[in-house]
């Protein structure tokens, strides 16, 4: 084995093929509402976890879609549940219950 | 019957009297390749072809790479335009891909903007005093191997087709993002249906491999590989492209681009040291070769002479079925007579 000195990178393609997508099923027949998402992000734009951490609700969601569960979990922990979101939402989402009912079908809270 | 669009489109290539420019990288590591098509073009089509001695880089893999701006990239092709104009030519027939992409892209700029190529005429004038036309038609020489493929063939000594199973040979072709996904019009059956390598392998007896990853980039990108701590990135498309390509047992890889040829090639290497893993049955990896190294070795050219020996894959199981003789003993001859120290054997990867 040489060391060139970098590794070569994952591909970022998700193959939806090959996920699982019974937690975003699950998610969807509690909070409906949820299908009616933009992804415009003006929840985490307004978000104030965002400023002090890495935390996106955009991003979370995309994830969630894609079935890509892995490290989630942790990053919905940083939610604060404050609501700021719901407030500026264009499609009248109210994410506190989709945040929480996503805590609830990882197994985190 | 399937409607074939490329069929639609067919370029403008001239039939004789052209001004070649060499290109940086194949110079360096297939210079086998240029003279195999200056060898084609004079022996074999008997045509009027400039090999001229003062030429020089385009800029492109700075102009890509942010380091030339512009404008130095448009004098610098001034100035490449002005030694075709001095030698009395008007068909100009950059070597490199990326050459002919840069090229187009002036071109087009000073189409639309006039002022800009007056612009371009004060500043060779003001460094160099010299004055220069713009070419009447551009074409990239695998142009010209395509329009005068059927002729080449009635040359050729072998055909692309396996002389054990006489089934014919399976081709992966890769035309290059530069060739025509820049400037559609350039290339033979636009950017969706690019036939310039395809029309060859057909022509000459192989068959095509359509694969899912077939028009994606080989991971060149210029400034993705400058820097060592992004090559990983310009490896893993090419990766894509080898797994993607793999279930279809392609014999061998042939490619229009410069650096394509030089990718494809050399990470075959890199990802069988770093993974252990090959993309052929054998383990000897999926040769990749010019188009003009294809041609000459089909037209009987010694494969020594054309330079597969310098590839990192190595092509005698390719010339094996094909039936091309070779000496192995001449394998390492340089041109001074003398045999080569032979070169280290990759740890992974057969030769």
């Amino acid at each position: 084995m040489i060391n060139f000195g970098y590794s070569i990178a994952p591909t970022r393609v998700v193959n939806l093929d090959n996920c699982d997508f019974d937690k975003l099923q699950q998610l969807e027949r509690i909070v409906p509402s949820f299908k009616r998402c933009i992804n415009c992000g003006a929840c985490t734009a307004t978000c104030s976890a965002q400023q002090f951490t890495h935390f996106n609700i955009r991003k979370i969601k995309s994830l969630f879609q894609e079935a890509q569960y892995e490290k989630l979990a942790k990053e919905l922990d940083k939610c604060m549940l404050c609501g700021k979101c719901t407030l500026v939402c264009p499609r009248g989402l109210n994410l506190r219950p989709i945040i929480m009912n996503m805590r609830k079908i990882l197994n985190t809270k | 019957m399937t409607k074939r669009f490329w069929n639609e489109y067919q370029k403008e290539i001239a039939d004789d009297h052209f001004f070649y420019e060499r290109s940086c990288i194949r110079q360096t590591f297939f210079p086998g390749s240029e003279t195999a098509f200056l060898r084609i073009m004079r022996e074999e089509l008997h045509k009027d072809i400039r090999d001229e001695a003062n030429q020089h880089t385009c800029t492109g893999i700075g102009y890509h790479s942010d380091f030339v701006p512009l404008e130095t990239t448009m004098t610098v092709v001034a100035r490449l335009f002005s030694l075709m104009t001095e030698a009395g030519y008007t068909n100009y027939v950059p070597s490199c891909v990326t050459s002919f992409g840069i090229f187009s892209e002036m071109l087009e700029m000073w189409k639309e903007d006039p002022a800009l190529l007056e612009q371009t005429r004060q500043y060779l004038r003001k460094a160099t005093g010299r004055e220069f036309e713009v070419p009447t038609n551009l074409v990239h020489p695998s142009d010209i191997i395509y329009k005068f493929r059927e002729e080449l063939k009635q040359n050729m000594k072998y055909q692309l087709v396996n002389r054990f199973t006489g089934k014919p040979l399976k081709v992966v072709e890769h035309v290059g993002c530069h060739y025509a996904k820049i400037f559609p019009e350039q290339g033979i059956g636009k950017s969706e249906f690019p036939h310039v390598l395809a029309g060859m392998i057909e022509s000459w007896g192989g068959e095509v491999v359509d694969y899912p990853e077939r028009r994606h980039c080989c991971g060149f990108g210029f400034r993705h590989y400058l820097l060592q701590e992004n090559r990983g990135y310009s490896v893993a498309n090419s990766k894509k492209k080898f797994e993607s390509m793999e279930p279809y047992e392609p014999d061998f890889i042939v490619c229009n681009c410069p650096g394509c040829t030089m990718f494809m090639d050399k990470w075959q290497y890199t990802i069988a040291e770093m993974e252990n893993k090959t993309y052929d049955r054998d383990g000897y990896g999926i040769p990749v070769l010019t188009y003009e190294e294809m041609a000459g070795l089909l037209l009987g050219y010694n494969p020594w002479e054309l330079g597969l020996q310098i590839h990192q894959v190595q092509s005698e199981k390719l010339m094996d079925k094909i039936g091309i003789k070779y000496d192995p003993d001449e394998k390492y001859r340089g041109v001074n007579g003398k045999i080569l120290p032979k070169p280290h054997k990759p740890s992974f990867l057969k030769q």
